[in-house]
């Protein structure tokens, strides 16, 4: 069986440049595992969504309340214990069970930022490809005004103005987000508006509304849906570098960004504080990514990515 | 082409505009700055005598436009923080540092990238693209704020190869530039890889080859002239990410250039500063999108008449 499958999967490929064998094995493993999305998919689902929805059951200790007397202690396998897994940070709490909450945080404000963003620049995308005319030319001047202000900026004016906050966070997200939305979806609205289908829907009396939602929409959900895999991982980054500068999510809340935070000062005496939060980051945006790539590849190969 | 750049002109013009509200906006949004001048015991005639002299009695509109009018001149008022020196003249003063910086990332992450980018193109599906593809996707995956503190503790703390943090000599920009630059590296590097396996698939490649000219001049004179068109355009990008990078960045490294004047600006709500930073780095980012526009459309003639 799976001698089979091996050979289905190198007649299938094209053969490359040769390279001796002990390369091109390994070459053949980064193939299978960009075959096997089930692999990102369960990293993804351990490292993020499980500990984000088990926080308030499972994490050891209390995220925000810190048992002193245990202040910075190591990591288990640093001459810590397992009370502590990963050690504790400068007023005692325990690492890993800030982690956890911060997953929550984490998965929280990405999920909630990209819904509203997404419908927002959809539905303007939608209008604008659809409609045509002066909306069109307004929508699309907003989009170019709103691709050419660099997001952290618009993060700080936004957190100096109403103070750092979840809602603030949320909103930095929106903002960075619709005008991608409204551009991808837009353009393709603009080609599928001119198929014969929406001119026999709009001919046999459907509402403009109607055609908009029943017709349409769905054509574009595939590129909705790829774009909002591909951003989740960018959107905790943004969120956890807003955190880290003090204008994002404000303290004790266990953010991710905040904990990197709160540990930079004592990298050099308690290592962990930094470093666990800042490696929880880097592992859920790497699976993040494979899956939105994964997802890509299979729906909708036309959106890019950089 | 004169009338492609007058259009992107225009519109350059107009996100200036935008962005000229928004940092107007911003001393309004955060509650009147007479409030945030005035001390404690300050009586209301005080109070009075302060917005009249400001001109905040007058209609929003008035007031806009001298707030506009005064910024062309390049008058944003004086520091709240630093009396007596004008926020302009703290933001220019800055500003070297951060080009500085960010500079050095760039030409570091484009000797790095674009080799690779190439070589993973060449050699695709074998050990070396997998290893780069992973680098690359771990590259995004990084928060750089992370990535700046592990690279102090390892390289500055426990081997003492370089400077913790400070502005000095070449050793100085080494970690901070690798930290703002992974990011860029990583994505120049998958752009040059996909442009490239396209231009090694054309025609012009297969007749150089027939011609006999030698395989290490196909790909690096012949296809790379080609495919080094694609990451040109991500240079826009970039003028953001240093923007973005260097507010990180010079926090964990303590670089005294803009971005870490933005971040004492928020903390000392020092509101004409923020202004000034704000408006600065929006002229930056959209000018050098413009002169990257403009190289782009000269280097390839199709974008003109989109």
């Amino acid at each position: 069986m799976r001698l089979r499958g091996q050979e289905r999967m190198g007649t299938r490929s094209p053969a490359a440049t040769p390279l001796p064998a002990g390369l091109r094995s390994a070459g053949r493993l980064g193939r299978r595992l960009k075959r096997y999305p089930l692999v990102s998919s369960f990293i993804l689902v351990a490292l993020l969504v499980f500990p984000a929805i088990t926080a308030d059951w499972l994490a050891p200790h209390d995220p925000i309340q810190g048992f002193v007397p245990d202040r910075r202690q190591p990591p288990v396998f640093f001459g810590g214990t397992w009370e502590y897994p990963l050690g504790t940070d400068r007023i005692g709490r325990d690492i890993l069970s800030r982690i956890m909450h911060g997953a929550k945080v984490s998965l929280s404000i990405s999920l909630v930022g990209i819904f509203f963003g997404g419908v927002l620049g959809t539905l303007l995308g939608l209008l604008g490809g659809y409609f045509r005319g002066w909306l069109d030319a307004v929508i699309m001047r907003l989009v170019d005004i709103s691709l050419a202000l660099p997001s952290i900026l618009l993060a700080l004016v936004l957190a100096v103005a109403l103070g750092p906050s979840f809602r603030t966070v949320i909103l930095v997200v929106v903002f960075v987000l619709w005008a991608l939305y409204a551009r991808q979806v837009r353009g393709e609205v603009l080609s599928i508006r001119e198929r014969d289908f929406v001119a026999r829907a709009r001919a046999s009396g459907n509402s403009h509304a109607r055609i908009i939602l029943r017709h349409i929409l769905p054509n574009v959900a595939n590129t909705i849906v790829v774009l909002a895999t591909l951003q989740v991982g960018s959107v905790i980054i943004l969120e956890a570098a807003l955190s880290f500068l003090g204008v994002g999510i404000p303290k004790p809340t266990p953010a991710w960004g905040l904990m990197v935070a709160d540990g930079r000062q004592l990298i050099v005496s308690a290592w962990w504080i930094a470093f666990f939060p800042g490696l929880a980051i880097t592992l859920t945006v790497f699976a993040l990514n494979l899956l939105g790539d994964w997802v890509r590849d299979r729906l909708d190969p036309k959106v890019s990515q950089v | 082409m004169q009338r492609y750049l007058i259009r992107r002109a225009g519109q350059s013009l107009l996100a200036l505009l935008a962005i000229s509200v928004i940092t107007f906006g911003l001393s309004h949004l955060s509650g009147s700055p007479v409030d945030a001048m005035l001390p404690d015991d300050a009586g209301p005639e005080e109070a009075e005598r302060l917005t009249r002299e400001w001109g905040l009695d007058r209609p929003i509109h008035v007031q806009y436009l001298t707030f506009l009018g005064n910024a062309l001149r390049g008058d944003l008022g004086d520091s709240l923080k630093w009396r007596g020196s004008t926020a302009l003249g703290i933001v220019a003063e800055r500003l070297p540092a951060t080009l500085q910086l960010g500079g050095f990332a760039v030409l570091v992450s484009t000797i790095i990238a674009i080799p690779i980018g190439v070589l993973a193109g060449v050699y695709r599906d074998t050990a070396f693209d997998a290893a780069g593809k992973l680098v690359a996707l771990l590259g995004q995956a990084m928060p750089n704020f992370w990535l700046g503190i592990v690279l102090i503790w390892i390289f500055a703390v426990k081997l003492g190869w370089f400077p913790t943090s400070g502005r000095g000599g070449f050793s100085h920009m080494v970690l901070p530039a690798i930290a703002m630059g992974w990011f860029q590296v990583a994505a120049l590097m998958r752009l040059t890889r996909s442009a490239m396996l396209e231009v090694l698939d054309s025609e012009y490649i297969k007749l150089a080859r027939i011609k006999g000219v030698p395989e290490w001049r196909v790909i690096w004179v012949h296809a790379l002239r080609n495919a080094a068109i694609a990451p040109l355009t991500y240079f826009g990008v970039i003028a953001g990410v240093i923007l973005t990078g260097s507010v990180v960045i010079e926090t964990v490294f303590a670089w005294p250039g803009t971005g870490q004047l933005a971040i004492d600006a928020i903390r000392g709500r020092d509101y004409p500063v923020i202004q000034a930073v704000v408006l600065t780095f929006a002229v930056v980012f959209i000018l050098s999108n413009l002169i990257v526009d403009t190289l782009y459309a000269y280097v390839d003639p199709r974008i003109r008449y989109q």
